[in-house]
C-alpha cells in the first residue's frame, strides 16, 4: 500500500512494527513502533504517558516526511 | 538404515495448539514429539524420519523480538539433536512465514543441517529468505495443508539424504542458484528455437528468468509542515463502531473511506477495529493506538501540520493479496491526490 501511495506521488511514512516486513515490501520512509497489536500505544503506561508516547513517535513520522531520503531510511530517533 | 533421521518441526500459537490471537504473545517451547500438523508430517515421513520434537512459538512475540526469539527457539531446537527441521507451512500468514523463515535460516547457518518450510508466494517471508532456505509453495490458506504436507516431507526427505533437487520438480521457489549441467543443445540453437516460439506468439521458457524489482524511488520531502495536509491510512483495520462496511477481518474484500470532521479523538464507544490477525483487546480499548487521531489533532491545533484531512481510510491487512492491497492502495492515493493532500501517514499492526 506504501508503495501505491509513493508512486501517486505523495511522500509517505510508514509506522510499524516488523520493520523487515516493511523493508520487504519496499517502503522508503519507516518509522518502528512499540508492539503489533499497539502500534502507537502503550497499555501498560498511564493514559497521559502513552499519550505522550504516541505524540513522540508521530512527530518522529512528521519529521521523516520533512527529510530527503534516497531509498529506503528507517528513522529510529 | 540404521537410525531413524531425527525431526524438530516448528510452529506458531495457533497450530501448536495453543490459541488464537490472545497467546500470540507466547514466549517460545517446546514439546516432545509431533503437535498439531506434525501428525501429517509424521505420517508422510513414514519410517525413515521421526519428529522428536515441536517448539512453538508466539507470532506477535516473534514479530516484536525477531533477534532474541530466534536465539532462543535455536536453543529449543537444539536440545533434540536433529538432522532435520521442518517450519510450518504458514501460508499467507505475514509473521509466521517471517517466523518459520527467520527460524530455518538460522538453523540452517547454525547447525548447518537441512530445513524447509512452506508458504504462499505473496507472504513476506519469501522475499526474506527465499536465496537462504527451501520453501515449498503453498496455497494461501490452511485449506491447502494436505496438497502442503507430503510436498514438503518430500524435499525434506532428499535434503536429509543428500539427493539433488529440482525447484521446478520438487514444488519449491527458486533460490536464484545457478546450476550447471549439460544440454543436449548447443545455447545458439536454444536461442533461435526461443526467438521463433516468441515470435510466433508461442510459450517458451527463458532460461534466465530477470528479478522483478517493484521499487518506487522516495518523492521528496515536504518543505512546510505547517501549511501541509496530512492524510491517515490504516491496514490496521480502524472503522466505525459496527464496522458499517462489513470489512473482512481476513482477506479484506475492500477498503473504507471515513469521515473525521468533528472527532477530536477515537475512543472505544466511537471506533473499533475490524482486524482479525492480532489481538483487537487494545485497538477496541483505545483505537487511537493504531490510527493516531488526537495526537494528528493536537498537532493540528499547535499548527504544526497545516491541516489533518477529513477522511482517513483503512484496510484489514491480514492474509490480503497483494493484488488487492495494490488496488486499494491505488484507488486511495488517487483520491488523496485530488484532495492536494501532501502526506499521508500508513499505519500497519
Amino acid at each position: 500500500m506504501v508503495k501505491e501511495i509513493e508512486r501517486a506521488g505523495i511522500p509517505v511514512v510508514h509506522m510499524c512494527t516488523v520493520v523487515p516486513i516493511s523493508l520487504t515490501v519496499g517502503a522508503n520512509r519507516i518509522v518502528p513502533t512499540v508492539a503489533i497489536p499497539h502500534p502507537l500505544g502503550n497499555p501498560a503506561l498511564a493514559p497521559d504517558e502513552e499519550k505522550q508516547l504516541r505524540r513522540r513517535l508521530v512527530q518522529r513520522a512528521l519529521a521523516a516526511l520533512q527529510t530527503e531520503v534516497e531509498g529506503q531510511v528507517v528513522f529510529e530517533k | 538404515m540404521t537410525r531413524k533421521i531425527r525431526v524438530v518441526h516448528y510452529l506458531n500459537q495457533f497450530f501448536g495448539q495453543i490459541g488464537g490471537e490472545d497467546k500470540a504473545g507466547m514466549h517460545p517451547m517446546d514439546k516432545a514429539g509431533h503437535v498439531g500438523p506434525g501428525m501429517a508430517f509424521a505420517a508422510a515421513l513414514k519410517d525413515e524420519a521421526e519428529i522428536v520434537g515441536t517448539v512453538i512459538c508466539g507470532d506477535t512475540y516473534f514479530g516484536e523480538n525477531m533477534e532474541k526469539a530466534t536465539k532462543e527457539i535455536l536453543d529449543l531446537i537444539v536440545k533434540y539433536e536433529p538432522d532435520l527441521v521442518i517450519a510450518g507451512p504458514a501460508f499467507n500468514a505475514g509473521r509466521y512465514g517471517s517466523a518459520c523463515g527467520a527460524v530455518c535460516a538460522a538453523v540452517a547457518e547454525k547447525l548447518q543441517i537441512p530445513v524447509v518450510t512452506g508458504m504462499y508466494p505473496e507472504n513476506p517471508g519469501v522475499d526474506m529468505f527465499r536465496k537462504h532456505i527451501h520453501i515449498v509453495e503453498t496455497s494461501d490458506s490452511a485449506a491447502g495443508m494436505r496438497q502442503a504436507v507430503p510436498r514438503m516431507a518430500k524435499l525434506a526427505l532428499k535434503l536429509a539424504k543428500g539427493e539433488p533437487t529440482d525447484a521446478a520438480a520438487d514444488g519449491y521457489l527458486t533460490r536464484g542458484i545457478r546450476k550447471n549441467y549439460f544440454a543436449e543443445e548447443r545455447g545458439s540453437a536454444r536461442a533461435v528455437e526461443m526467438l521463433v516460439r516468441k515470435l510466433g506468439d508461442r510459450e517458451f521458457v527463458t532460461e534466465y528468468p530477470m528479478p522483478q524489482f517493484d521499487r518506487v524511488d522516495p518523492n521528496p520531502a515536504i518543505r512546510d509542515m505547517s501549511k501541509a495536509r496530512i492524510a491517515l491510512v490504516t491496514s490496521g483495520g480502524i472503522v466505525p463502531k459496527g464496522n458499517p462496511d462489513h470489512i473482512e477481518s481476513s482477506s479484506a474484500s475492500k477498503y473504507g473511506k471515513y469521515d473525521l470532521e468533528g472527532i477530536d479523538s477515537l475512543t472505544a464507544a466511537s471506533h473499533q477495529t475490524a482486524h482479525g490477525g492480532y489481538d483487537p483487546v487494545y485497538a477496541n480499548d483505545n483505537p487511537n493506538r493504531v490510527l493516531p487521531v488526537d495526537v494528528m489533532r493536537d498537532l493540528e491545533r499547535e499548527g504544526v501540520i497545516g491541516k489533518l484531512h477529513r477522511y482517513y481510510y483503512a484496510t484489514v491487512g491480514n492474509g490480503t493479496s497483494v493484488a488487492n492491497a495494490k488496488k486499494y492502495a491505488a484507488a486511495i492515493a488517487k483520491e488523496l491526490v485530488e484532495a492536494e493532500v501532501q502526506g499521508v501517514i500508513l499505519t500497519s499492526t
